[in-house]
């Protein structure tokens, strides 16, 4: 008799010699050294799985704006973009306005929310004492934690009457003849929505604007204060100029911020479709007319048109978005500055 | 050159009072809204505002049981969906997001974040209210979800990362393989991190609104259905607010104070998960190498 063939027993643990590149060596030792096992690749999978989902949903929000707005882009083509008449029942649609309104909202509410932010994010990260750095910052994140329907409830009930008691009549005795102060001030109106908008989008601004500060290196400020500088010469001529990109950066993450807000504006903005020059005049905007129309579209024209606004609006906060993170990334490439902010 | 420099002193000091005035202004805005939020909503918070569904237009008394019920519902089951996304986006972006679809995730994830949320609740529309054919606290449960990943992504990557590389070594000297070492030594280090993250999306996502108008829709009624139409806090204050009753913005008003209080809670205890773990809220990442 003869012994029967034994199976070789695996190498019971990765010794040294499973390195000799032996054709025959069992490769379970690299394996491991080399972090390729079963649960690896099952831990690896997974979370690419989960990862993709992002950029296909991307995907898919595109894909289905276009596809419901199909109708509308087809039959109206360009004139959407720049006619306005908007007329359900007649089945005719243009969304100047909306347009229109969205970004005159938005960049007046820039003016006023960059040099605040601005000012608080270098206040914070060069003038204030250390011990009031952080719950300052933290004040003024906590702008951002508040809800928007909240922004609009206080918008209508104090914003509003303090604009029309304290703010409007003195800035009319002084600017009233401009197109941009004419008309009655009933309350909602472009500037209660700029000024709401303002509010919310500070803390973004700021945020990310501080973190851009805290990244610029502090031998800058001591070349510049060691040549001469005052403290803020120093700062508005060494710190600022390095930050520039990531403080573009900033501005425009706060304008994407904007232009997609939805409740606090509708709310306080007026929602009339049309055309005005005057900050005192209702106004609307393109997410004001998804909320308030949505649900209330009647004829299948009429929701295409809908969906063609909110794909307007989504390319447009996109690409805004996507050149703020550019700008952002140029001067903390790869981290996730201002990321918690958002 | 006295003169001059006289000048330049007081720009200086001119410029430094300025950006301090400034923050004052930034934060004084937060102080009056709270304090209006309080001053306003305070006295309406009873029992029966806690207990109560909403009466019809006109009468007085009720409360907002089944929104705050609501609210509960649909941004838990929202966190349901969103937690294991986010987070395993997260990982996968620590872990294995240095190559191309890692730059691609990341800036999908940061564009995403800057999306309006009426977009998504239009979205979320087409692909669930419609195809259910009604509306349902389900469907706006996915829209916020969809909301809290990309901002949950980026915190749990952050966190994920400023874990030493050193523990991450040790784990694999010792032959753990590295999914272990990534879940058991170098996720649970940042727990702390991830679960702060996760409080803040659970936050902004309570607040939101504009997602829930054509998904949730609002329900006058007590319901605790996912398949039904739900009415939560945001969608209750947007419906008294713009309404014409005195009784509706009373209760309009103490509404947003519950939600405010709900916000605030989560956001301090973010704070706190962070603080309890290293005794010191985090400093911000270091400035990369340049």
């Amino acid at each position: 008799m003869t012994t029967l063939p034994v199976e070789p027993l695996p190498a019971p643990a990765p010794a040294p010699d499973a390195a000799s590149p032996t054709p025959h060596a069992p490769q379970a030792g690299w394996r491991i050294l080399r972090g390729v096992n079963a649960g690896d690749r099952l831990y690896r999978a997974a979370l690419t799985a989960l990862a993709l989902a992002l950029p296909l949903l991307l995907l898919a929000l595109l894909a289905e704006l276009v596809a419901s707005a199909w109708p509308a882009l087809t039959r109206f083509g360009g004139r959407f973009l720049w006619t306005s008449v908007w007329d359900p029942v007649a089945g005719v649609f243009g969304a100047a306005p909306m347009i229109f309104g969205t970004l005159a909202s938005s960049l007046l509410a820039l003016v006023i929310a960059v040099p605040l932010a601005l000012g608080v994010a270098i206040y914070l990260t060069e003038f204030a004492p250390k011990w009031l750095r952080q719950p300052v910052a933290f004040l003024v994140e906590l702008l951002a934690a508040i809800p928007s329907v909240v922004y609009g409830l206080w918008g209508i009930f104090v914003l509003i009457p303090f604009l029309r008691t304290y703010v409007v009549p003195p800035l009319r005795a002084v600017v009233g003849w401009t197109p941009f102060f004419d008309g009655v001030f009933y309350g909602n109106s472009l500037l209660a929505g700029a000024m709401i908008l303002a509010i919310m989008i500070v803390p973004y601004i700021a945020a990310v604007s501080r973190e851009v500060l805290v990244a610029v290196p502090s031998s800058q400020r001591e070349a510049a204060v060691g040549m001469g500088a005052t403290r803020w010469e120093a700062v508005w001529t060494a710190v600022v100029p390095y930050g520039r990109a990531g403080l573009i950066g900033a501005v425009i993450l706060g304008l994407g911020r904007a232009l997609g807000e939805t409740m606090a504006v509708t709310m306080v903005i007026g929602n009339r479709h049309d055309i005005g020059l005057s900050v005192l005049q209702p106004a609307y905007t393109m997410a004001a007319a998804l909320a308030n129309e949505f649900s209330e579209a009647t004829t299948d024209l009429y929701l295409s048109a809908l969906f063609e606004v909110g794909l307007i609006l989504f390319v447009i906060t996109v690409v805004v978005n996507a050149c703020a993170r550019l700008l952002i990334w140029r001067v903390a490439r790869g981290t996730a500055v201002g990321s918690r902010a958002l | 050159m006295t003169a001059r420099r006289l000048r330049r002193r007081v720009v200086s000091t001119l410029m430094t009072g300025l950006v301090g005035v400034l923050s004052f202004l930034a934060v004084l805005a937060l102080v009056l809204i709270l304090g209006n939020l309080i001053a306003k909503g305070a006295s309406s918070l009873d029992w029966s505002f806690f207990t109560r569904n909403p009466v019809p237009a006109g009468e007085a008394g009720g409360g907002v049981a089944n929104a705050i019920v609501g609210t509960v519902i649909v941004v838990g089951l929202a966190a349901l969906i969103g937690l294991p996304v986010g987070i395993g986006t997260g990982l996968y972006l620590a872990e294995y997001g240095s190559g191309r679809l890692g730059w691609i995730v990341r800036f999908v994830a940061d564009v995403l974040n800057g999306t309006p949320s009426i977009v998504v609740g239009i979205f979320a529309w087409t692909w669930l209210v419609k195809p259910m054919g009604h509306f349902s606290a389900f469907a706006g449960s996915v829209a916020l979800a969809v909301l809290m990943i990309p901002m949950l992504a980026r915190t749990t990557e952050e966190m994920v990362r400023l874990v030493p590389h050193s523990l991450r070594e040790a784990a694999l000297a010792l032959g753990y393989p590295r999914w272990r070492t990534s879940l058991r030594v170098v996720a649970r280090t940042a727990l702390a991190g991830i679960v702060t993250g996760s409080l803040v999306g659970i936050a902004r996502i309570a607040g939101e609104t504009a997602p829930l108008l054509f998904t949730a829709l609002g329900n006058l009624n007590f319901s605790t259905s996912v398949t039904q139409p739900m009415q939560t806090l945001s969608l209750q204050i947007y419906t008294y607010a713009t309404g014409p009753f005195a009784e509706w913005h009373r209760l309009a008003w103490a509404a947003a104070l519950v939600l405010m209080g709900l916000v605030l809670l989560l956001s301090l205890a973010a704070r706190w998960a962070v603080r309890s773990r290293h005794g010191a809220p985090p400093a911000p990442p270091a400035p990369p190498a340049r």
